[in-house]
């Protein structure tokens, strides 16, 4: 399977230019709100129309604006879980499943619709209404009346949004195991990092409207390539940067040269260290600043630094390795060179 | 008694009940879907009649289905067919003037409707009939039937349009409220009378059935959200 999505939009002041491929793999596309990500959604399933450009699905064209090529929804055979999971309000379960089921060939729905009924655990529930429903149920009735059609592709729109917070780990374990089992590819938008990691092979980063290049998650957090890349994967240092030499670079805003040992692209503007990756022991990359005001989490504590230069370092550490320094006011933190992230604008 | 006039009544009312129930839902359908200048004009001309005296629109009827006018005559010499003073040419009247209050409910139910729920449908390759008699209709379902019951109490009491158009012939095509103009015309106080409250009754009982949808659409809305 194969999706190649290039297209583009206007919308008032807002412009859309999204551009990825996907095999067969678990996407996440990851971008704070209202950056563009429903919206690329919508496309591919054909609910907003781009302004320009091509939408391929295992060799179906599905949008091509030259060609003059746009498929209504109900042939793009792209099942769209949304938000709400806008499961029909008036229809049992059944019944919703039942909706869903239409595009199998009549002899198989009964068999279809039976087989995803027991598969995501919904037997018994064949004739309550969506409201007597918990927020899971509903996520597993809306994803049966989804993967009953046999789409080629699914999209998965922030799935966990609708959910109270208690009800959310145990919602994203099931969708985990389904997600797993799916002979399909999958595309998941989310604003959050942590069900990126958990739950997504690989990731394109969206950042008002624009899509970065997709790399692998792992290749995210371990080295993201801009500055949007780094924010929206949790880093919470950045400065404005620039090449001092080869390896070397000079962060304006901290007032110190680092040195890295991952790849510096050419047109680097932004340094990047993680909150979690500074050390108080070290022989490389010095940064001398002082404490300027401690945040107890429950399980850790953040230490914000004031540089020698106009920007502050956020440092986050175990509660305990705090204790053994706590009354320091003069610190010098020690980040390793391959933690040391250049970024692009 | 002679109950003519309500046998008249109820089946002008509900023969334009029925003619209003899926041209008002269409054009509530349609209208919301035009470009914003059109939907803007198409929405005041829908709605005029309801503002309109109803004489202003018996008037409007009459130039144009009297027997020579444009489509009256046509009517006349293709089919033989009068259009004016029959006892159904008060459907005509009760049609126009009944139409805002279907075309406004639909729309209004139509707009409270969950856009999602239609994308979804189709996102399951739903046809966007099936879509439309399966989904939004039974999500708009308390909403458009008050509308309905609405319009058809409005279409029992016409008057105006009615009266100038079908005029008031006994036996042939007097209504309740023609009918009641016409004793007290006469001085039949009594006969009169009784009329007014058969009229009454029937409306007591059709305002009940509204409020009664209307509390259940929104006990149902409750239990959605």
């Amino acid at each position: 399977m194969a999706l190649i999505v290039d297209i583009e939009k206007t919308l008032g002041d807002f412009h859309l230019k999204v551009n990825f491929t996907a095999e067969r793999e678990v996407m996440a596309l990851l971008g704070v709100s209202g950056c563009g990500k429903s919206m690329t959604l919508g496309c591919i399933a054909g609910i907003v129309r781009p302004d320009k450009g091509h939408i391929e699905l295992n060799g179906r064209v599905l949008f091509d604006s030259e060609k003059k090529i746009d498929l209504p929804p109900q042939k793009r055979k792209v099942g769209y879980l949304f938000q709400q999971y806008a499961l029909f309000p008036h229809m049992t379960v059944e019944q919703n499943i039942r909706a869903g089921a239409h595009a199998r060939p009549k002899a198989e729905r009964e068999q279809a619709v039976r087989e995803v009924l027991h598969a995501f655990r919904l037997e018994g529930l064949e004739n309550n209404r969506p409201s007597q429903l918990s927020g899971g149920q509903q996520q597993r009735c809306a994803m049966a009346r989804i993967l009953v059609g046999q789409p080629e592709l699914v999209l998965l729109d922030e799935p966990f949004s609708a959910l109270d917070a208690y009800l959310k780990w145990q919602v994203e374990l099931e969708l985990s195991d389904i997600l797993k089992n799916l002979s399909c590819g999958t595309l998941f938008v989310t604003h959050n990092r942590d069900e990126v990691y958990r739950l997504c092979d690989t990731v394109c980063v969206l950042n008002r409207g624009k899509s970065d290049p997709k790399e692998t998650v792992k290749e995210l957090f371990r080295a993201p390539a801009t500055m949007g890349a780094a924010l929206i994967s949790g880093c919470k240092n950045v400065s404005a940067a620039e090449v001092k030499q080869g390896e070397t670079l000079f962060c304006k805003d901290w007032n110190v040269t680092l040195k890295t040992a991952l790849h510096v692209p050419e047109n680097i503007a932004y340094v990047g260290v993680r909150a979690h990756y500074f050390t108080t022991e070290g022989t490389e990359n010095a940064i001398p600043c002082t404490v300027e005001r401690v945040v107890e989490n429950p399980f850790s504590t953040v230490v914000m630094l004031q540089t020698t230069g106009a920007g502050r370092l956020r440092w986050e550490l175990d509660k305990a390795v705090w204790e053994t320094l706590s009354g320091t006011e003069k610190l010098t933190l020690y980040v390793r060179p391959e933690d040391v992230m250049p970024l692009t604008e | 008694m002679d109950w003519y006039p309500l046998y008249n009544s109820l089946r002008i009312a509900l023969i334009s009940t029925v003619i209003i129930f899926f041209a008002g839902i269409a054009a509530a359908y349609y209208v919301a879907r035009l470009p914003r200048v059109l939907k803007g004009v198409l929405d005041v001309l829908f709605t005029l009649p309801l503002v309109l005296p109803p004489t202003v629109v018996g008037y409007l009827l009459l130039r144009v289905l009297g027997p020579k006018r444009a489509v009256g005559a046509w009517a006349l010499t293709h089919f033989n067919l009068k259009l004016t003073m029959v006892w159904w040419s008060a459907i005509f009247a009760t049609t126009v003037v009944i139409f805002p209050l279907m075309y406004r409910t639909a729309r209004g139910a139509f707009e409270s409707f969950d856009e999602t729920l239609a994308d979804a449908g189709r996102t399951l390759g739903r046809s966007n009939t099936w879509i439309f008699w399966r989904v939004r209709m039974p999500c708009c379902k308390q909403g458009i039937l008050a509308g309905t019951v609405l319009a058809f109490a409005r279409a029992l009491g016409e008057y105006g349009a009615t009266s100038m158009v079908a005029g008031y012939t006994p036996g042939r095509t007097a209504t309740i409220s023609t009918t009641v103009y016409q004793l007290w015309r006469t001085n039949d106080d009594a006969l009169a009378f009784k009329w007014v409250v058969v009229n009454l009754a029937i409306s007591a009982v059709v305002l009940l059935a509204v409020n009664l949808l209307e509390k259940r659409e929104r006990g149902v809305r409750k239990a959605w959200h």
